[in-house]
């Protein structure tokens, strides 16, 4: 490689350099995704998430559910983690302060609901 | 005995997305960042890749045969990213964010250094062929190797090699000279 095709390359890795995602975006999917292991497989066809095996379904569920643009999922996100007590780990081993099973079951009803709802009008 | 067995599998299946989503999630936010030129959408688009990943997690493994996840992590990203452009009709006006926002990635340090030769460069990535500009993210922003690009983009390794070579080439040209590059008119 030649010098300049290297000082090309080396400008390039420069100017796209790799982006650190948003505090609040990682806590954000820790939170769902923590959630969303805590469930069973019936619970997670109760949640609908049946409707996101096709990606043109996407963005509507997960808008209501998980990326915050839904203030009532978010919200009821956020009441279960407070209502949950820390635990030692959760099954994601993730580091921020995790749903108990019950409180992922309650956060599950509640998302379903609140989804439900979010979605009943469009 | 099954039950104990599957919730063993399920917890191990946990356990291995969580070591892929700490280990790509600034992979996957880059390529998005990139790939749809603001924070919001870049936001988004990682948090449907992640889902749709957990989703398809256990298949995944099972059809990786142990190779790396990063590149279909991607391609689900890619894929999801494709949509929203559809479902919007519309490409971005700015496929990477306008250099404001781009120039506050890099160091203040950097732009006193008269670095706006970044600015430059970003720009002609703008510029460049779908194709051709997100085999350039993949490889300057997230590092991924030849052989993880043609996976992502569901090519074989020649054609990525000449793709990314191709890509440099133009680039080269709309940053080597500035009348080829729309945006400095």
């Amino acid at each position: 490689m030649s010098e300049a095709a290297h000082n090309f390359e080396s400008l390039l890795r420069e100017a796209l350099t790799p982006v650190e995602p948003p505090a609040d975006l990682a806590e954000r999917l820790e939170s769902t995704l923590t959630s969303i292991t805590e469930l069973a497989a019936e619970e997670l066809e109760a949640w609908e998430l049946s409707t996101m095996r096709d990606p043109r379904n996407w963005a509507r569920p997960a808008a209501a559910i998980v990326a915050g643009s839904a203030a009532g999922a978010a919200l009821v996100v956020l009441r279960a983690r407070r209502r949950a007590a820390a635990r030692p780990s959760g099954p994601l081993g993730l580091t921020l302060p995790h749903l108990d099973r019950a409180a992922a079951e309650r956060t599950l009803r509640d998302l379903s609901r609140e989804t439900r709802k979010l979605l009943g009008d469009r | 005995m099954t039950e104990t067995h599957l919730k063993k599998s399920k917890a191990q299946l946990d356990g291995e997305f969580s070591e892929l989503y700490r280990a790509h999630l600034r992979d996957v936010y880059s390529y998005a960042y990139y790939r749809v030129g603001d924070h919001h959408d870049a936001e988004d688009l990682t948090e449907q890749t992640f889902l749709q990943a957990y989703r398809h997690f256990e298949r995944a493994q099972q059809e990786s045969n142990g190779r790396p996840l990063r590149p279909w992590l991607i391609r689900i990203a890619h894929n999801l990213a494709a949509n929203l452009y559809r479902d919007r009709s519309r490409k971005p006006a700015s496929p990477i964010d306008e250099n404001s926002n781009l120039t506050a990635l890099h160091t203040t340090e950097q732009l006193v250094e008269g670095r706006d030769e970044l600015s430059r460069v970003l720009a002609g990535v703008q510029q460049l062929p779908d194709d051709r500009r997100e085999a350039l993210i993949m490889r300057f922003a997230l590092g991924m190797d030849n052989r993880e690009i043609a996976r992502a983009m569901d090519r074989t390794d020649g054609a990525t090699k000449v793709l990314i070579h191709r890509a440099i080439k133009q680039l080269e040209e709309l940053v080597g000279d500035p009348r080829k590059d729309g945006r400095d008119e």
